[in-house]
Parts: C-alpha cells; sequence; structure tokens
C-alpha cells in the first residue's frame, strides 16, 4: 500500500506565543518547533498500518520553511520511508491556497491512503485535509482515532458528540487525524541515524492568489483576577453563594 | 444572491443548540446588509422542526429530504448542501461548529473555492468581505481574518453567538428532493456507537466538572460526576488524566483535546499548565479546587478552595443539591 502523510511544525505547545510587531503575524524569534500533535497521531497510525500489510511505503508531504527539516528527520525517524519537503518560508494563512499547493504534490503520488491531522494547533484551521480529498474527489473521514483494515477495506472510527460514527471504505481515501488510543512511538537513536540516509525530494510551492488574510491578531483580554474563598469544606457554603449572587451561573 | 444561508444541523431529529444560535447570528448578519436569512436542513422526515426553527426567524427554510440522508453521510450531506448552496448563490453560509459542521464546511469550501473560517466568536461583516475574530494557538491570541471570496463560509464556536427568538411572519418553506445516488457514496457509515450511559458531550455542555492528576485515580470521578449531576453538567479530564487511561480522550479539555466553553467549569485536582488553560479559558466563570495554594489554576480562576477535593466536593455536591432543593 502507498501511503502519505502530510504534517507541518507549530510551535511547541507547551510555550507562550509573542506576536510580531507588525501585529499580523508570530514572532519566530526563540521559538522551538515541534511536530503538529495531530499529525504525529497520524503517523503512528500509519506506520501501525504499514506494519500490517507488508510491502506498504510511507511518504512524507511536507509544505515547511527550509530550516524545517529537523521535522522531517523526526517524522522519517519514527516510521516513514522518504520525504517530500516542499520548501517555504511564507506559507499563505490560506487553506485553500495550501491545499492546492499539496493536492498537486499528492496527485503525483497516486496513494492508497493520505493521511493528515485533523488540524495544525497553530492556526486551528481544521480544513485543509478534507479540502485536499475534495480537489482529488477522493472519499475523506475526517477526525478519526483508530482504523481497522481487513480485506482491502478500511474501517475508520469517528469521534463525534456523545458517541462514535464507524465508517467502511475502499482505498484510495484521506483521512484526518483526532487523538487516539495509540501513543506515537518515541524513535531512538539508531532510527534517528537511519533518518538522515533516507531520501528527501525538495520542491518550491507555486501559491495561488489568496482570498484570506490576517487582519490583526491581538491577545485575548486577561482574566480578571480572582479570588481564594477559603480553605476546606469550611469556604463551600461561601463559595456556592457567590456562584449564585455574584456569577450567577448556578 | 445577496442572503445569508445557515446550515441548521439535527441528528435523529433533533435541532443542535449552536444551529440554532448560528440562525440567530445569521438574522442579525442579513439585517445589517439588508438581506435576507434561509436555514436549510437536511434529513429524512424533518418536517415537524420548522416549527422550531420558525421562532429565531429566518425568510426561508429549507428542507432537504431524502431517506437516505437520514444519518449523516460526508458524501451525500455535500451533494445535497451543494445544490442548495448553487441555487441560491448565497454570500454568506454560517455553519455550528460542531463534529457535523468541521466535516461539511470545507468540503464545501473546496468545491465552491469559498475561504472558511473555524470556530468564529464574532463576524462583522461589510459589503464585499468578512471580518471573523476566531481564536488560533488554542486561544493564547484572537486572529482577525478577512474573506473576500464572493461566497464566505464560517463555522461557529458553540455556546458564543446569543440565541434570539423574534415574533416575526412566518418563513416561506421550501421543499427540495436532492438529486443525490447513494450508490456512488464511497465512505459508509456502518453505524454509531454510544455509551450506554447517554452523556454529555464537554463541547456543548454549559457546566463541566473536571478532574485531573489529583483525583488520583478511576476511582476518584465518581465524586465529580455526582458533582455534575447535581449541578446538571459533565465530566470533562485533563491530559494527565486522559493519558493514564483514567478517563476516555472525548472528555479531555486542552489544547489536543477539546476547547469548551461553559458557564461554569469546575477544575479539580488540576495544576493548570498553558495546554490545559487554553481549553478553558473561554469559561464564563472558573473554579479551582486543588490542594497547592500555589498551583497556576488559581492565577486565572475566578474562585478558588485550597483543600483536599476528596473531602470539598462531596460537601459541595451537598450544598449544591441543598440550593436546588429549595426550589
Amino acid at each position: 500500500m502507498k501511503i502519505a502523510v502530510c504534517i507541518k511544525q507549530v510551535p511547541d505547545t507547551s510555550v507562550r506565543v509573542k506576536i510580531a510587531p507588525d501585529g499580523k503575524s508570530i514572532d519566530a524569534a526563540g521559538v522551538e518547533h515541534v511536530i503538529n500533535p495531530y499529525d504525529e497521531y497520524a503517523l503512528e497510525e500509519a506506520v501501525r498500518l504499514k506494519e500490517q500489510v507488508a510491502g506498504s511505503e510511507i511518504t512524507l508531504v511536507s509544505l515547511v520553511p527550509d530550516k524545517a527539516q529537523q521535522i522531517v528527520l523526526k517524522a522519517l525517524a519514527i516510521g516513514a520511508d522518504k520525504a517530500v519537503h516542499i520548501k517555504a518560508d511564507n506559507v499563505p494563512n490560506d487553506s485553500l491556497a495550501v491545499a492546492k499547493v499539496l493536492a498537486e504534490e499528492l496527485k503525483l503520488g497516486s496513494y492508497d491512503m493520505i493521511f493528515f491531522g485533523k488540524k495544525a494547533v497553530d492556526y486551528d484551521n481544521h480544513q485543509v485535509g478534507a479540502i485536499v480529498a475534495e480537489i482529488l474527489n477522493l472519499p475523506c473521514i475526517t477526525g478519526c482515532t483508530h482504523y481497522e483494515y481487513s480485506g482491502g477495506k478500511i474501517t475508520a472510527y469517528r469521534e463525534i458528540e456523545g458517541g462514535v460514527e464507524v465508517y467502511e471504505v475502499v482505498p484510495p481515501v484521506v483521512f484526518t487525524q483526532e487523538k487516539g488510543p495509540h501513543e506515537v512511538r518515541y524513535p531512538q537513536l539508531r532510527e534517528l541515524m537511519a533518518a538522515r540516509k533516507k531520501p528527501i525530494a525538495t520542491k518550491q510551492p507555486n501559491f495561488s492568489a489568496p482570498i484570506m488574510q490576517t487582519v490583526e491578531l491581538s491577545y485575548p483580554p486577561p482574566r480578571p483576577a480572582g479570588k481564594i474563598v477559603g480553605k476546606g469544606v469550611e469556604a463551600v457554603p461561601e463559595l456556592v453563594r457567590l456562584l449564585r449572587e455574584e456569577a450567577k451561573v448556578i | 444572491m445577496n442572503s445569508v444561508l445557515v446550515f441548521v444541523e439535527q441528528r435523529q431529529g433533533r435541532i443542535k443548540q449552536s444551529s440554532l444560535e448560528a440562525l440567530s447570528e445569521g438574522r442579525r448578519l442579513a439585517k445589517k446588509i439588508g438581506s435576507t436569512v434561509s436555514a436549510l436542513v437536511i434529513g429524512n422526515q424533518i418536517d415537524s422542526l420548522v416549527n422550531e426553527i420558525s421562532k429565531f426567524g429566518p425568510d426561508f427554510v429549507i428542507l432537504v429530504q431524502h431517506n437516505a440522508l437520514a444519518n449523516y453521510s460526508p458524501d451525500g450531506y455535500r451533494d445535497a448542501f451543494l445544490e442548495v448552496v448553487k441555487q441560491e448563490q448565497p454570500k454568506v453560509i454560517l455553519v455550528a461548529g460542531t463534529a457535523m459542521g468541521k466535516d461539511i464546511a470545507p468540503r464545501i469550501a473546496a468545491k465552491i473555492d469559498a475561504g472558511l473560517a473555524t470556530d468564529c466568536l464574532a463576524i462583522e461583516i461589510t459589503d464585499d468581505a468578512i471580518i471573523a475574530t476566531r481564536p488560533v494557538f488554542a486561544g493564547k491570541v484572537l486572529q482577525k481574518l478577512k474573506i473576500t471570496s464572493s461566497t464566505k463560509i464560517a463555522t461557529l464556536k458553540p455556546n458564543t453567538f446569543r440565541t434570539e427568538e423574534v415574533s416575526t411572519k412566518a418563513p416561506s418553506i421550501k421543499k427540495i428532493t436532492p438529486q443525490i445516488d447513494p450508490s456512488k457514496w464511497r465512505a459508509v457509515l456502518r453505524g454509531i456507537q454510544e455509551p450506554e450511559a447517554k452523556k454529555q458531550d464537554v463541547s456543548e455542555a454549559s457546566v463541566i466538572v473536571s478532574g485531573g492528576r489529583g483525583m488520583k485515580g478511576p476511582e476518584g470521578y465518581k465524586i465529580l460526576e455526582d458533582l455534575a449531576t447535581a449541578l446538571g453538567g459533565t465530566v470533562g479530564a485533563s491530559r494527565a488524566a486522559v493519558d493514564a487511561g483514567w478517563r476516555p480522550h472525548a472528555e479531555q479539555v486542552g489544547q489536543t483535546g477539546k476547547i469548551v466553553s461553559p458557564n461554569l467549569y469546575v477544575a479539580c485536582g488540576i495544576s493548570g499548565a498553558v495546554q490545559h488553560q487554553v481549553g478553558m479559558a473561554n469559561s464564563k466563570v472558573i473554579v479551582a479546587i486543588n490542594k497547592d495554594p500555589e498551583a497556576p489554576i488559581f492565577k486565572f480562576a475566578d474562585y478558588g478552595i485550597v483543600g483536599d477535593l476528596f473531602e470539598v466536593i462531596p460537601a459541595l455536591t451537598r450544598e449544591v443539591k441543598k440550593l436546588y432543593g429549595k426550589e
């Protein structure tokens, strides 16, 4: 099976982000980047499928800056076989323009399965995977937690409010990945070394004219300082009074 | 040609509250540009939903019905939705930011080359653009995103926009039998698994009682369930609790879980890492119960109690029951 996994980098989720002086972008200075967590979950699922279906191969497709090669190498170490690095220092904040570039590349590979994270935790747009599927006219199931493969069919599990939708689909297909039951494997030094020998093709993107643009970034208003109502069980009646009379939420 | 189209989501004949929020916002936007608002409902045997939808003042209700559309189908709903979009040529399409809404909106955007803003908190409209305010970096930053395609699409964050019942003239009803061919659908829904005890989802709940590492194990959540029941809410969890296998991922609040916006969020035994904080910062009121007075959660909680949660929570449950019992 030919599998593609699309990955991108995002700022480390444990740090605060700083708005750049232009007021429209994020200050990249000193920011550590990591693989988007949902892309990593997707890669783990792809590696599991590869282990199950003999002769499978995983190609990473990554639209990231030149200097983000570390991200690609780490993903190769987790279990991909080769990569296409589409180099762009300024990726427009326009999902349609991004999806068109990725679709163009993915079309060339005739993949049986294409995985995306359900969203990237930078701009939280939550749309590129589904748009790529529509451009390529492929079936797409979004927000899947995990999969079962048998007899050429894939069963995909998708979380909805208060339940799980179970879908059956025959490849070729696009999946977007929710956090699921499987922990992402941690690459060992040996695998990190081996990743350096895996092929990485590089390309340049051609973006279409954007129809979306950021006009302003700002920080949300800080929450007003809260108060400690008290200590232990004795504080409970006062808390209930405050929730009732001051906050009016119960 | 200049209208606002709102997708009103129903499952099993029940309309999503967040869709009614979207419909109310759609009506407000239509008013600003002197246009009309249409409510689009897709399903099967859903005529009876017109009454409820009419209360929120749409000019038109468009019912698209087919027996193959009784349940959600990504292919089927997309085709039915697109058929209406092509007829109506709306200027703006609003969709509630639910699992279904987030699935269908990008498909429509792709098919008509429209810009799409996800999880909007506010929308400004002008003659040729919309400017959507939306959380990015999990809410650490707010983005104003301008969309200039001829049709603009937005998904709206649940529990954010005000619903508004209005008494206007009854809407006109359009009924459509869509030109769809289920034999061509590729992703086939085989079923919907529901937990034995039906539970409100954290993304839709107005009260969430959430537990973290301080619950010490899965058994600890019994007292949170009791409190959630007393408050008419639901139980949530931190990433630590989910990764430990104490609670399912569906309940996780935070950067790799759900970004929630309840009226009341009670954080129990949660220290308050940035990744959790961003998931619950949109709550109207936050209460923290933690034995460590230095826990970061107290810096952004509105009300805090320092103490042993295994004593404080049962006492809180009793007090809430006492309060509601009086009424």
